[in-house]
């Protein structure tokens, strides 16, 4: 069994107009940088994007919304870009916010064969709206229903040609759930290792969930917000 | 001293030994560098960590290893990682101790509003909405009115709500106000001004503890 292919334009090849993709990452923090460069190669256009964040103008998903390939995403959080800011105001993308929890929980389901969950979060605001809602014990809970899409696009650390990967630090966030919850899970990973190399006991996302992978070249992992010691500092802190 | 400080370190004291907490981005975050010596805290990061560090000298900032706010961290010895589900599930779960987020506006029956402003400004409410589900104690941290004076207490929030009857404690440069079943009630204040005052800088209706005392920061 080997899952790696030579490129990221391979791995995406097949890859239809119109398709739903789950893009892991959180903010710039461990996001397919090779794949979604190849996505743009690609120019497709209407997709459907479901990512905790939408990168930021110039990079990451900002890139793919650049060039118009989006044609509505959810997410948690699209703070850092003005551009999508401005397209959601004038009504140019269908932009639908929900909780991080949910989100991930949303995905996690998706991937775990159940169709819909009862959570608190987002009970009384328009998160709840038009959803069923019920009394469990002594609290009210609100039915959040499963995503998957078809295909997911991941980053890892490193990973074997069966698929098996881990992730590095905070880069790991919604990687491994999302992993689960599609048709076709691509995963790029800085290092391709061995049968073995990984620890069986260490690895986060068995190969069972991973379809193709390649390994990915000239990461360059910017960091959004250079918020360092010596400016905390003087912003008053002790650190 | 700015307000802002004042907020962290008077937050900072609340924090007690061996708490799990999680911090809002922004003046939230700031808390961490007030704590009191010689306790344990544990802090989580919605994107996937507990045991969140002091922020590195900007030449070794890792780019796999950010907080919530997206800026740099550094690990403590016993740090773990977790995906993003898991790391929800704690926090829905109940097992945060104390989470402390920043606000537009509060309200007397323990609402909030801070993630977005229609028309105006999309961003998002991220991980707001389970942390204030789930957190054992929600404090909101902010200023207290905004820059163009207007009261961020008000009587009802008229901006989208993040969680309804979820905040427990509001801390501003003016005081401490604690949500009770029966509305605001003013515990601590600030040096230099009066019950009064801080009366007429909110517009929701505050009730005055017949335990006020000052709001002591160290």
């Amino acid at each position: 069994m080997n899952k790696v292919v030579a490129s990221a334009e391979e791995a995406v090849q097949d890859i239809a107009n119109g398709s739903t993709i789950m893009l892991g990452g959180f903010g710039l923090c461990g996001i397919p940088e090779n794949l979604i460069a190849a996505l743009v190669k690609r120019g497709l256009m209407g997709l459907h994007t479901i990512s905790n964040n939408m990168g930021v103008d110039g990079f990451g998903m900002g890139l793919m919304l650049e060039a118009g390939m989006i044609a509505s995403h959810i997410g948690s959080y699209v703070g850092e870009n003005r551009r999508l800011e401005q397209m959601v105001l004038k009504g140019e993308l269908a932009l639908t916010l929900i909780p991080q929890g949910t989100l991930a929980e949303r995905i996690r389901a998706g991937g775990a064969g159940i169709p819909a969950f009862y959570t608190p979060t987002g009970l009384g605001t328009v998160v709840a709206e038009g959803k069923e809602t019920r009394e469990i014990g002594d609290r009210t809970y609100v039915l959040e229903t499963a995503l998957r899409a078809d295909v997911a696009l991941v980053k890892a650390w490193k990973g074997d040609r069966l698929g098996n990967l881990v992730y590095r630090k905070t880069a790991r966030n919604f990687n491994p759930v999302m992993a689960t919850a599609a048709r076709v899970t691509i995963a790029e990973v800085e290092e391709l290792v061995e049968p073995g190399e990984l620890d069986p006991d260490h690895i986060v996302t068995p190969g069972i969930y991973v379809k193709r992978m390649v390994v990915g070249r000239e990461y360059k992992k910017p960091i959004e917000s250079r918020f360092i010691r010596e400016k905390m500092a003087q912003a008053g802190g002790a650190a | 001293m700015n307000g802002k400080e004042r907020i962290a370190r008077r937050i900072a004291r609340e924090v007690k030994d061996g708490y799990y907490v999680n911090l809002g981005i922004g003046l939230p975050t700031m808390v961490a560098a007030y704590l009191p010596l010689g306790i344990d805290v544990i802090f989580q990061s919605e994107n996937g960590m507990l045991g969140v560090g002091i922020p590195p000298l900007e030449d070794v900032a890792d780019p796999d290893l950010i907080n919530a706010g997206k800026q740099p961290v550094t690990e403590i010895a016993g740090s773990s990682y977790f995906a993003s589900d898991e790391s929800f599930a704690m926090i829905r779960g109940g097992h945060m101790d104390m989470s402390v987020l920043g606000a537009m506006q509060v309200d007397e029956q323990g609402n909030l509003a801070n993630w977005t402003i229609p028309g105006k400004m999309v961003k998002g409410m991220g991980g707001a909405m389970d942390l204030v589900a789930g957190a054992r104690r929600v404090i909101v941290a902010m200023e207290h009115q905004t820059k163009e004076g207007e009261s961020r207490i008000l009587r009802q929030c008229t901006l989208p709500l993040t969680g309804t009857h979820v905040v427990h404690d509001i801390v501003t440069e003016l005081g401490w106000i604690r949500v009770t079943p029966d509305g605001l009630m003013l515990t601590e204040i600030a040096e230099g001004i009066g019950p009064a005052e801080v009366q007429a800088r909110t517009e929701a209706k505050l009730a005055i503890s017949p335990d006020l005392t000052a709001m002591v920061v160290v």
